[in-house]
């Protein structure tokens, strides 16, 4: 279970990313952050963003319709 | 290596102002910065409309002959002709705009607040301000003034350079 949960079902490119952003920071380093989603972009897109910011992306995973990503804050 | 620090940098020369041209920008402005990018956006002649306190952005199907609309199952083509005909780019604006909150597309005036947020960099062309008769006072706090010189320096320090 992650630390944080952040629902962000429904919403398009780019806001899952955004919001990931502003979820983040409110975890502490070494904690992780769940992100729901439902934009089947979303999955390279949190690659390329865990890429690009060195935060770990631990798990991504599809149930259904509901993308799930787990993201470990590391800096 | 573009500039001495790791950061990598990305500048943008705005320069569109209709509501489907405003997108491209402020989703990249946006997201670059979410991914630690030093973001700066030089709004210069229609663009320089994207900063304006009150926001009324439009689309036009006035060149822009690709544009199909979804409509009763099927996509239905806006010819350019159309666009004469009165109320129709009022009616496209309309459909598109129920479209961006049907499809949990963010709005233009949430972009620019997260990219304001996130300190990306605005510069308002000051050729454009006179140009259209425009002050300061008609635009949001935040963009600088600047001009093209303000622009090259910027954008010979960027990792990626965009002309929308």
């Amino acid at each position: 279970m992650a630390d944080q949960l952040l629902d962000a079902k429904g919403l398009n490119c780019p806001l899952p990313i955004l919001r990931a952003k502003k979820a983040l920071k409110d975890v502490a380093v070494g904690g992780t952050l769940e992100v729901l989603a439902t934009d089947p972009g979303a999955v390279k897109d949190f690659e390329a963003f865990c890429r690009a910011t060195g935060n770990e992306l631990l798990s991504s995973k599809e149930d259904g319709k509901v993308f799930s990503f787990v993201i470990k804050r590391t800096g | 290596m573009a500039n001495a620090s790791n950061t990598k940098r990305m500048s943008m020369i705005v320069t569109k102002g209709t509501l489907d041209w405003a997108y491209p920008p402020f989703i990249l402005a946006t997201t670059a910065a979410a991914m630690g990018l030093e973001v700066s956006m030089f709004f210069t002649f229609y663009g320089l409309t994207l900063l304006k306190k009150k926001l009324d952005l439009k689309i036009s199907t006035l060149g822009n002959p690709a544009m199909e609309m979804p409509m009763f199952g099927m996509h239905m083509g806006m010819p350019n002709l159309v666009s004469a005909i009165p109320g129709v780019d009022a009616a496209a604006t309309a459909m598109m705009k129920n479209l961006i909150k049907k499809k949990g597309v963010a709005s233009i005036e949430e972009l620019r607040a997260t990219a304001l947020e996130s300190d990306v960099q605005m510069i308002a062309c000051q050729m454009t301000m006179d140009l259209f008769e425009y002050t300061k006072d008609d635009m949001i706090e935040g963009p600088i003034l600047g001009g093209a010189a303000t622009y090259i320096e910027n954008a010979t320090k960027c990792d990626i350079n965009l002309f929308i």
